[in-house]
């Protein structure tokens, strides 16, 4: 059974990645990361501030003095890799029992929450946008183009003033997040919903299907590739949008407070900035891959499926 | 009530274009009854306005002129009443469903309880002879497969009639020939009216009742030809000599009236068995 299954498969429509294929993207993912890192050390190998032990305090011997002195590469700018890395144990503040992975952790959850929250309104708030307007091309005429205006106000201009109305707090950042996400989901969706076969809606008329059946049936499950490309640009963009509201909003508890903190201390401890960015930058793949994820297990069994 | 025609067509006129540009008459002055359990073949030139006609049969799409009547109502209160099964040349099948819900999907839409679905597309797919792919998704089907779903899928809920728009027209001659066999083997079983577009003038023969011959521009029904051939038919059917002479009936008929040397030559590169056909009446 198996094997006549695979004789009649097309050749060249194989469903998406394989086994191999995945394994493939793991490598490629593992050596560009390595790569990165002996970049990062040989610029400060050769230019870099001389080298002193992990977590050494100035002063200490040194182990090793580059040939030159790049700007870019000292240890201001450019910490050493392990010194990031032993940033996420220390205290995140003088005196403080929390280190700066905890703290992180803390920080990233209270903005994932809020972006993840933001990120369901948003996607929602596009979807049904996205159906009016595909079902009224005069609605579509009147709306679209203050849809499109919205995006074009700043965030770091907006978020002061929503938080101004609503308050600190994580419901702002909840707006703030659904202000960035229902755009793509929108914008997307207006296509999406009219990507389906025209044939296939000649078979839903022949069936007399009502507008809901059809709604349902074929224009919501044709649009779904799209809706996912929309939802995995919205993810990392709520994301970012709700540190960078956060920020201006005067927001304490999120990532975007953190980072504006570990901004004013660089000087005495570069590191854990370096540390925020990591963070930030995991949060945002983590809920991408959530997202992918989704798409994988709804799309299944579709050929053509975008590999991304 | 036998005898009251399931389609009839009186003065059916199409033509396409606005008020503002030039029109085109696609159909002029189509007279046109199918009786029950009829299998009828509509074939023409490019351009004859053959599927327009069965789109019209359907309801898909609305004369300019004339009447339509279905099962002695008109054409849009039929199609409400989900009377019409459609076969297009493409399967159209959602990819996003298993065989089995493909099939399922007008009973769905039509409220038909779980249990009948259910029991409706496993018997619908064991008809086409795919009893064993319910759970396999569209693209793991060859097309000839993905074409017995469609069909399958339009029988599902026991229409009246089968509209049928060229739905072999993209397989290769060997698929098409035992697709004709299967699309008999289940119109004598299910005893369905079935009105069916081709270009294929063996395809015509071998499957139909009647076979309606169509010129171009503008489209008119010039002949229609029974096909007296005795049923049941098989592949040894498509041997006979009273087979070749009804090919060849057709043939003449749309060359007398095939309009331009251009459709002539489509036609004939639509049936591989024109020497052969020949060389057996001469």
């Amino acid at each position: 059974m198996a094997t006549a299954v695979a004789a009649i498969r097309p050749a060249g429509r194989q469903p998406r990645a394989d086994a191999g294929d995945r394994r493939r993207s793991i490598v490629a993912f593992t050596v560009f990361v390595i790569g990165l890192l002996v970049v990062w050390e040989g610029v400060k190998f050769i230019g870099g501030t001389p080298w002193r032990a992990p977590g050494a305090l100035p002063g200490s011997p040194v182990l090793w003095n580059p040939p030159f002195r790049f700007p870019f590469a000292t240890d201001l700018t450019l910490p050493h890799v392990w010194n990031i890395f032993l940033a996420f144990g220390q205290p995140w503040q003088r005196g403080s029992e929390t280190n700066v992975a905890e703290y992180l952790f803390g920080a990233a959850l209270f903005t994932w929450r809020a972006s993840a929250i933001g990120f369901a309104l948003g996607a929602f708030l596009g979807l049904v946008l996205a159906t009016i307007f595909v079902h009224s091309r005069l609605l579509e005429r009147a709306f679209v183009p203050y849809v499109i205006a919205s995006q074009t106000v700043p965030i770091v201009a907006l978020a002061p003033l929503i938080v101004f109305a609503f308050g600190a707090s994580v419901f702002s950042v909840v707006i703030i997040a659904t202000y960035l996400t229902f755009f793509p989901v929108t914008i997307a969706m207006i296509r999406g919903l009219r990507s389906f076969d025209p044939r296939a809606m000649e078979l839903m008329r022949s069936y007399a299907a009502s507008p809901a059946a059809i709604y349902w049936k074929l224009r919501l499950p044709a649009s779904l590739p799209y809706l996912f490309t929309a939802l995995k640009i919205s993810a990392t963009a709520g994301i970012v949008g709700a540190i960078i509201g956060e920020g201006p909003g005067g927001i304490q508890e999120g990532l975007g407070r953190v980072i504006i903190t570990f901004n004013q201390y660089y000087i005495t401890g570069p590191e854990k900035l370096w540390a925020a960015i990591i963070a930030t930058a995991i949060l945002g793949i983590t809920f991408y891959l959530i997202v992918r994820a989704a798409e994988i297990l709804v799309l299944r069994g579709r050929s053509g499926t975008a590999e991304t | 009530m036998n005898d009251q025609p399931v389609v009839r067509l009186t003065g059916v006129d199409k033509v396409f274009g606005r008020a503002d540009a030039p029109k085109t008459t696609a159909l002029e002055g189509i007279d046109l009854d199918i009786r029950r359990g009829e299998f009828v073949s509509l074939i023409g030139p490019s351009g004859c306005g053959k599927s327009t006609l069965l789109r019209i049969i359907g309801d898909l799409t609305s004369p300019t002129r004339g009447d339509v009547v279905v099962n002695g109502k008109p054409a849009e209160r039929a199609r409400r009443d989900r009377d019409y099964g459609m076969v297009f040349q493409a399967p159209v099948l959602f990819d996003w469903r298993t065989v089995e819900d493909n099939v399922k999907l007008p009973l769905e839409i039509q409220g038909a309880g779980g249990a009948r679905r259910e029991q409706r597309a496993k018997e619908m797919l064991e008809l086409v002879e795919l009893g064993d792919f319910l759970k396999h998704y569209p693209y793991q089907l060859s097309g000839g497969m993905q074409q017995r779903v469609a069909i399958a899928r339009a029988l599902a809920f026991e229409p009246a009639i089968l509209l049928m728009d060229e739905p072999f027209g993209a397989l290769d001659e060997m698929t098409r020939e035992r697709m004709n066999s299967e699309v008999l083997r289940i119109w004598e079983r299910t005893g369905t009216t079935v009105v069916f577009v081709t270009h294929s003038i063996p395809e015509a023969v071998f499957l139909s009742s009647r076979v309606v011959v169509m010129s171009a521009r503008p489209g008119r029904i010039t002949k229609v030809i029974d096909v007296d051939l005795p049923r049941p038919r098989s592949d040894d059917t498509r041997e006979t000599r009273r087979y070749f002479e009804l090919v060849t009936e057709v043939r003449e008929a749309l060359r007398r009236h095939g309009g331009t040397g251009d459709d002539d030559d489509e036609l004939s590169l639509a049936s591989p068995d024109r020497t052969m056909a020949e060389g057996a009446v001469g």
